[in-house]
């Protein structure tokens, strides 16, 4: 069975929480580990808030998240339509930032590869960018639970 | 209860629930402030009651990392859950903070 949910919202930060509840609740469908759920709420919430502050670092304007559930795995895309991106492979080195004076960390997209099994990013300078992420949900398959 | 608590010369910065973008904007206006206030020589983070954290929870702590060795201070971090371990851990943070 498939099972697709798409939100749509403000980039402001109080945001960023609602994001990655909303699809923390949505994937428990498939059942998963608790650690499962925590490294899909972390994923999430990184690649909400770079569409917040590097997509539309002027101004408020719409994220839109997108997640689809088949079978075990569940498939996340987050978009801007904001600045987008000249140097995709750049953005997604670890400790690279573009914007050092908001303390960022640097570690975004080291997360979101650490804690999914796949993160692809496209983006357009102008145009926007879309982080799609996908995880196969392992534990707590229907046999274990009887 | 207070996010923040001075005993004598230690800060101890109760943590929020949960530890985004969003949340350490405030934490961090309010710990500069009193570092600029007070005489801090060692600054605690309690992370009792906090569930959740992503990368902006680390770009917080290695900033006031940074700001506490200025001052010849040293930062530490308790009572952390799986979750943020994990980060901590991938981050490679624990070179520098005590646990």
């Amino acid at each position: 069975m498939k099972n697709e949910m798409t939100l749509a919202f403000d980039s402001r930060s109080e945001n960023e929480g609602f994001a990655r509840v909303a699809v923390a609740a949505f994937v428990t469908q498939l059942n998963p580990t608790l650690e499962e759920v925590a490294d899909i709420r972390t994923a999430v919430s990184e690649a909400v808030t770079n569409a917040i502050i590097h997509g539309y670092p002027d101004g408020i304007h719409t994220v839109v998240v997108r997640a689809l559930l088949s079978e075990d795995t569940i498939e996340v895309w987050v978009t801007d339509e904001g600045v987008g991106m000249e140097d995709i492979k750049q953005a997604m080195e670890p400790l690279y930032t573009s914007r050092p004076e908001l303390e960022r960390s640097g570690m975004g997209f080291m997360f979101m590869e650490a804690f999914m099994d796949q993160v692809e990013v496209q983006s357009a300078p102008g145009v926007g960018t879309t982080v799609y992420m996908k995880k196969t949900i392992r534990q707590g398959e229907a046999g274990q639970e009887g | 209860m207070d996010m923040l608590e001075l005993h004598e010369n230690r800060l101890v910065v109760r943590l929020p629930a949960e530890l985004d973008h969003h949340s350490t904007e405030e934490i961090r206006r309010k710990i500069d402030d009193m570092i600029r206030d007070k005489i801090v020589d060692e600054l605690e983070f309690d992370f009792s009651q906090t569930v959740f954290m992503d990368s902006a929870g680390i770009g917080m702590l290695l900033g006031r990392y940074k700001m506490m060795r200025a001052l010849n201070g040293q930062i530490l971090i308790s009572h952390m859950n799986g979750q943020v371990q994990r980060l901590l851990q991938l981050s490679g943070i624990r070179k520098y903070i005590q646990f």
